[in-house]
């Protein structure tokens, strides 16, 4: 379903990405974690070029994203993102922030936009919440209404880049429960994360990131319990 | 007793006569604001146009389109704007065969001046909007017209809305130059009643009160855009 080969990116002289491989199947829940500065959310920015690689390719169902030829736009509405800064638009309800997108883009009338806009709010939790505006929203519920604007196009793939970061610790259980429901559901995802809990339970798949490279990878098992690497080992009994 | 009557009598004539001096000069004024303010209406909406083009431009990756709308700012901020309405009613005809009437040129002096300001205000505003906003308008799919559009200028041209109704004030009150190129607006009415009646007084405080009234309209306007917006 994505299938990224040779990635690099540099920002100037600063090679923050060296030679990633990474391949995600449909359904696969894949975290990526490693100390900051290890390159986890350029890479992440790169898969939907919101970064513009210096190198490589990254094949989303078939297409290279990386491809001038390819409308990158078009390919965006299959990649929904979730930011660690939430990025809800200020000056619209949180109704409208979810309803916007699929209205101009996918070409729902206003009544099925609304329509939808409702049972993704429900679905997060938020039902009662459709025409507040953002600032009245606590930091949980914004990321959760941001989780909703992304589903709302009907992406297949998700990307989370540190969605519980900038959370107080008690609003993060909402937000990682809206994603467990995700997962099961047979959502694509790829979530670069500090939440090691989290990723044992729900990921198929551990990237260890450091440095710009993979250093180790596997089922959240083999990795937290018995990392081969010592970089992987270092890291965990700091953050364990 | 006597002499205090008649100084009191002599006092209350001068400003019956002053009044009926201002009175009387209303009809001459009035046409003379109203060319101020049509200049002024289609100079700003004009300028606002550049403001926002070329503020864009500003913004951009591309360097020629950034180079146009430094040299554009810096060179309209840089020189007054005296020297700009000349320039552009007698300084152009002389070296080209481009003649332009006084009204045309006034406009073409204003809209240029103003939109350099804005184009500083524009740019200063879209910069302000958090550039999260449009990654979060790019992720979902949208072109970045469209996100500049529906997201980051909804919010930047809130925010802009007290400098730019300054830059407007200023820009009104900057048409009264256009007197020196000889057109009839509120100014040179002014100056064309008193060179007369030799009242300049009176004339001049008439013609100060009819730009108050301008500029302080707009200023309530202002005011109640900016409380309408809130509650958005």
């Amino acid at each position: 379903m994505i299938k990224i080969k040779n990635l690099k990116k540099s920002f100037g002289e600063l090679e923050v990405l060296k030679d990633m491989n990474v391949e995600v199947k449909p359904q696969e829940v894949v975290c990526v974690i490693g100390p900051s500065g290890s390159g986890k959310s350029t890479f992440l920015r790169c898969i939907n070029r919101l970064e513009e690689p210096t190198g490589g390719s990254i094949y989303i169902e078939g297409n290279d994203i990386t491809d001038p030829g390819n409308n990158i736009n078009e390919m965006r509405k299959n990649l929904g993102m979730v930011f660690q800064q939430f990025n809800l638009f200020p000056h619209m309800t949180v109704l409208q922030n979810i309803t916007t997108a699929p209205k101009r883009l996918n070409g729902k009338s206003q009544a099925e936009a609304d329509k939808l806009g409702k049972q993704l709010l429900e679905k997060v939790g938020l039902a009662d919440k459709a025409d507040v505006y953002p600032d009245n929203l606590s930091g949980g519920q914004k990321q959760r209404a941001a989780i909703a604007r992304a589903l709302a196009m009907e992406p297949s793939i998700m990307l989370f880049d540190e969605p519980t970061s900038a959370l107080d610790p008690e609003m993060v259980g909402d937000v990682l429960e809206v994603m467990k429901s995700l997962a099961k559901e047979g959502m694509t995802m790829i979530i670069v994360t500090h939440e090691m809990g989290f990723a044992r339970e729900v990921a198929d798949r551990v990237i260890f990131m450091d440095g710009g490279y993979i250093v180790e990878e596997g089922n959240p098992q083999d990795l937290f319990d018995n990392p081969q690497e010592k970089r992987t080992q270092d890291f965990l009994s700091k953050v364990l | 007793m006597i002499t205090h009557t008649v100084t009191k009598t002599i006092k209350e004539e001068t400003v019956i006569e002053s009044l009926q001096i201002m009175i009387d000069a209303l009809p001459v004024l009035l046409q003379g604001m109203w060319l101020t303010v049509l200049i002024t209406v289609i100079s700003l909406a004009i300028a606002l146009v550049i403001g926002l083009v070329l503020g864009i431009f500003s913004i951009t990756q591309n360097k020629i389109l950034r180079g146009i709308s430094t040299f554009y700012v810096d060179a309209i901020r840089g020189t007054p704007i005296l020297v700009q309405i000349l320039f552009i009613y007698f300084g152009l005809p002389a070296a080209t065969d481009l003649s332009l009437n006084a009204f045309t040129a006034g406009i073409i002096a204003i809209s240029i001046n103003a939109g350099a300001y804005l184009v500083e205000i524009f740019r200063a505003g879209i910069n302000s909007i958090d550039k999260g906003q449009m990654e979060a308008g790019r992720t979902l799919g949208f072109s970045y017209g469209e996100t500049m559009r529906l997201i980051i200028l909804p919010q930047a041209v809130k925010r802009m809305i007290p400098a730019i109704v300054n830059q407007f004030i200023v820009s009104i009150k900057d048409t009264s130059i256009l007197s020196v190129i000889g057109i009839a607006e509120l100014t040179m009415s002014g100056q064309s009643i008193y060179a007369n009646n030799f009242r300049a007084f009176e004339i001049l405080f008439m013609v100060g009160v009819l730009y108050f009234v301008i500029v302080y309209s707009l200023t309530l306007f202002a005011r109640w855009l900016e409380r309408r917006l809130d509650v958005a």
